[in-house]
């Protein structure tokens, strides 16, 4: 049964934007399931309304039409506070531009969602530090953002996005702004805390090295799905494109 | 389904305390015209207050002291009254203020756009944000108060004893006094939390969806 879970279903969801004069139709009806524990990706152009269907998957933005499911639940019926509940306990958020805290330290900023839901100061405390020692950066827990790297930055995210035992995590660009190898690091430590904890991962993403992670790959183009790529299917796609260079 | 968020009371005095540190140079700035206008306030009421004391001494040669420093000494009732115009400046003075404190505070919630998106992003309600500005301003208010009081009260007392010797020092009222300071720190709290609540608002009301922006 948890093999096959949906954690998030999508049916025809639509999304306008009124901007007043025009009307402008973001997605135009994306029906899709996503699997619990599976590492996704979606991807597309700027502009093809993934950030649109992204943000709508993380309980972040209504769609004018259809429903979002979260574990079942229609997003469009909870009221503010279960929302807040719901992105409290049930998702864990990656930016692209990390988005600490930046008045707090490192184990602060992994301990404010244990704080909102309610978790002890202790319990929070103990299990912030054996975050940090999970994403490798023990001993930095009294340092501020500013003090810190783009990648331990995006590290410190990581662990702040695990605090709550989530089930989804969902990263927007999260290698956007990092380099190339710190980028790989940070995807590295993603598929891993999958794997290890059975979170499914869903990042919106331009970046090719995220493909080889992925169990599972949604294209968006024109607010449309365009298709949906399996990991063995992606194999044989990347490998072609090597092999093309 | 139905369990709730909750940020306890001293955790967001923490968070509040933490961000007014961190940003100590912004907050002062704040602040300090916070303090300009509670030790104008204070120093108006003070010397009132002072003058009040010197006039029960009953002593024609202060009293004539006080009518030349520019005291207006109503005949009748024997105290000194303010004068429309002198509270008509304080008013504005206060005005002011208060104007100045809301466009400091709109620029600290343009700043912060992105640290109050994601704090609701992971999970914090409407009045977790209101709450902590509120804390925020009442510690900046609390603060600029007092020192402006102190400022105001000292500058008072400094030119009470510069204009009529020490001999007014025998005829201060020290209750009075300190009924001003109270007043005024006071006021300067009332001014601070006046100046951030439609800041506030503004920064409960932003969408998480806000924390994924990347521009700016």
């Amino acid at each position: 049964m948890s093999q096959t879970s949906k954690i998030v279903r999508v049916t025809g969801v639509v999304k306008n934007f009124d901007l007043g004069k025009i009307v402008v139709e973001v997605l135009k009806g994306i029906d899709l399931e996503i699997e619990t524990g599976k590492y996704i990706s979606i991807m597309g152009p700027s502009g093809s309304g993934k950030s649109t269907l992204f943000n709508m998957i993380g309980g972040l933005d209504k769609p004018t039409e259809g429903k979002v499911f979260i574990d079942e639940v229609d997003i469009a019926q909870l009221d503010a506070y279960e929302l807040a509940w719901l992105r409290c306990r049930k998702i864990g958020y990656i930016f692209q531009t990390f988005n600490l805290i930046p008045v707090m330290t490192a184990l602060e900023n992994i301990t404010i969602p244990m704080t909102f839901a309610g978790v002890s100061s202790d319990e929070a405390l103990k299990k912030g530090m054996d975050l940090l020692s999970q994403v490798g950066l023990a001993g930095r827990h009294e340092h501020r953002p500013s003090e810190l790297s783009g990648g331990q930055q995006q590290r410190v995210a990581v662990a702040r996005a695990l605090a709550n035992n989530p089930s989804i995590i969902l990263a927007d660009e999260p290698t956007g702004n990092l380099d190339l190898t710190t980028g790989e690091e940070i995807i590295k430590l993603l598929k891993e805390l999958s794997i290890e904890r059975g979170v499914t991962v869903i990042s919106a993403t331009h970046d090719y090295k995220m493909l080889n992670v992925s169990d599972q790959v949604i294209w968006i183009r024109d607010g449309k799905i365009e298709k949906i790529q399996q990991r063995e299917e992606l194999n044989i796609s990347t490998g072609g494109l090597a092999s093309a260079h | 389904m139905r369990r709730l968020v909750e940020l306890p009371l001293s955790k967001s005095f923490k968070m509040a305390f933490q961000s007014i540190r961190v940003r100590f140079f912004r907050s002062m700035v704040t602040t300090v015209s916070l303090v300009l206008a509670v030790s104008f306030f204070t120093f108006i009421q003070a010397s009132n207050d002072t003058a009040e004391g010197l006039l029960s001494s009953n002593d024609q040669t202060v009293l004539l002291e006080l009518v030349k420093a520019g005291y207006d000494i109503t005949p009748e009732s024997g105290s000194i009254e303010s004068s429309a115009k002198q509270r008509w400046i304080l008013f504005l003075s206060l005005l002011v203020c208060v104007v100045g404190i809301i466009n400091a505070q709109l620029m600290s919630v343009t700043e912060r756009f992105r640290e109050i998106g994601t704090l609701k992003c992971l999970g914090a309600l409407d009045r977790f944000i209101v709450r902590l500005f509120l804390i925020e301003a009442a510690m900046q208010g609390i603060t600029g108060g007092l020192v402006g009081a102190f400022l105001g009260s000292c500058v008072a007392l400094g030119s009470c004893l510069a204009t009529f010797g020490g001999k007014a020092f025998f005829f201060i009222p020290w209750g009075q006094l300190l009924v001003t300071i109270a007043v005024a720190t006071g006021t300067g709290t009332l001014l601070s939390l006046l100046g951030v609540l439609y800041p506030a608002f503004i920064a409960a009301r932003m969408q998480p969806v806000e924390a994924m922006r990347v521009d700016q």
